[in-house]
């Protein structure tokens, strides 16, 4: 595989974007930074599907689309069994010698918000697990159907207001915890495994390169933070994924072959939980003073998973 | 009623949809393809924006420009090419040629100031501007290197 290299920003500038400019996504949105970075990260042919979800919508605005690699779009669930079936035709064809040029490097990759894959998508991303095929899955995750206006989904956490989960006199947003799918995704005996932020661009950038290389099915789950739907300045939204490593809402780690987990960023001061809570209006709620035993749960579930993460890592399962 | 719906159509040059072309189902196009390149599109990798042949369903050939109220501006004597802007750009406006910023893509830029944010240089080589000010007032009104102030 053509990998470009990422030893320092300079030189990984050098690269061509694959995805163009004057796509809808909203000013400031994460969704795009990842896309880019993953894009920038190989210089391979690349074969891309997409989930429905704000990305889909909004770089495939008919006439035009935003994408110089091949491209495809078919429902709301299917990237995945839509990647499997070109990754299988592919493998096929090379087989027969009918590819044009068969010694072409092709990757194949899809992407799908946190609705379609954590909810909708669930069981074609399973399925396409499962099977074992040869491609990467990305996940965009921003914790809210934010293409049609921020219905709570299984990705969203505790105590965040949502559309349908709204924050009141009678509740404090949404009461459920966050689906664990990273581990759901190493439970499948998946290759590898990651959590990534798209403010530590070379962690990503290395997460993605070692996806790519892989062999067999890979999942990564990226923070997208949404300016729109978590209520913050569009131009906040590095200062805002900063926030959600250093607080550990967003631990980025790497699960290999099932059992083998690495931390890839610990922050030096870990700060408290707030200091990212306050920075969204959707959290507003949490600071009045009826609130205060959900901010507390929070900061006990972050302790927790950290210290769950790192026992882990120690222990080499 | 709908002769009335039919002259307004006239007059503002849009057609009705259907109308004579009506297909059945098993006629309808099944999906659409659209090329992103005229001609060969093979090793897009390494070809630059300016030598790549952009078909007209290329998103490069539209524009954003219109959803900016505010406008970055570049100030290439304060900037260190650390590429900061450019790794985190959502509108892949910022033009990075040899290693080096060169400056912005007005047609893609939305205005939403990630760039500014993220520039570490005092002062910042990035600024916002509104959208009618003048490039060269822009720069003449740069500010002066801030102090660090001691405690």
């Amino acid at each position: 595989m053509a990998i470009t290299s990422i030893k320092n920003l300079k030189e990984f500038s050098t690269n061509n974007d694959r995805f163009e400019g004057a796509h809808t996504l909203c000013p400031g949105c994460a969704h795009s930074m990842i896309v880019r970075e993953l894009m920038n990260c190989t210089d391979d042919n690349l074969v891309i599907a997409s989930n429905t979800g704000c990305l889909e919508v909004s770089t495939a605005v008919y006439p035009f689309t935003s994408w110089d690699t091949s491209w495809i779009h078919i429902g709301f669930e299917n990237a995945p069994s839509a990647i499997s079936g070109a990754e299988a035709m592919h493998k096929a064809r090379k087989k027969k010698g009918t590819l044009k040029d068969g010694e072409a490097p092709v990757k194949f990759v899809a992407f799908g918000g946190d609705g379609s894959t954590y909810d909708i998508g669930f069981q074609w991303l399973s399925g396409a697990m499962e099977r074992g095929h040869d491609f990467t899955y990305i996940c965009l995750d921003n914790e809210n159907y934010a293409n049609t206006g921020g219905q709570r989904s299984s990705a969203t956490p505790i105590g965040a207001h949502t559309s349908t989960a709204q924050a009141g006199t009678h509740s404090y947003g949404k009461k459920q915890k966050k689906k664990d799918i990273v581990s759901i995704m190493a439970a499948h005996g998946a290759p590898y495994v990651a959590q990534l932020a798209p403010n530590k661009w070379k962690a990503m950038a290395k997460g993605f390169q070692k996806a790519l290389e892989t062999e067999g099915p890979c999942f990564i789950n990226t923070v997208s933070p949404c300016c729109t739907e978590w209520k913050f300045e569009p131009k906040d939204t590095i200062g805002i994924t900063d926030l959600a490593t250093d607080t550990l809402m967003f631990p980025m780690y790497e699960i290999i072959d099932g059992h083998e987990l690495n931390i890839l960023y610990r922050p030096k001061n870990i700060l408290k939980v707030e200091d990212y809570l306050g920075a969204q209006g959707r959290y507003k709620h949490l600071f009045k003073p009826e609130n205060k035993h959900v901010i507390e749960l929070i900061q006990k579930n972050i302790d927790d998973d950290w210290a769950m993460l790192q026992r882990r890592e120690e222990a080499r399962v | 009623m709908q002769d009335l719906k039919l002259k307004a159509a006239e007059k503002r040059g849009v057609h009705q949809l259907g109308g004579d072309n009506l297909v059945g189902w098993d006629e309808v196009t099944q999906g659409i393809v659209l090329t992103s390149f005229e001609g060969d599109a093979t090793d897009v990798a390494h070809k630059k924006a300016e030598e790549r042949s952009y078909s007209d369903f290329n998103s490069y050939t539209a524009t954003v420009a219109s959803w900016r109220v505010m406008k970055p501006v570049f100030n290439i004597d304060v900037c260190i090419d650390c590429q900061n802007c450019w790794v985190w750009c959502p509108d892949s406006s910022i033009l990075s040629r040899d290693k080096q910023m060169l400056g912005i893509d007005y047609d893609h830029c939305k205005g939403c100031e990630v760039c500014v944010e993220v520039c570490p240089t005092n002062p910042k080589s990035l600024l916002m501007f509104s959208e009618y000010e003048d490039l060269g007032d822009a720069l003449a009104s740069w500010p002066e290197k801030k102090k660090k102030e001691k405690k």
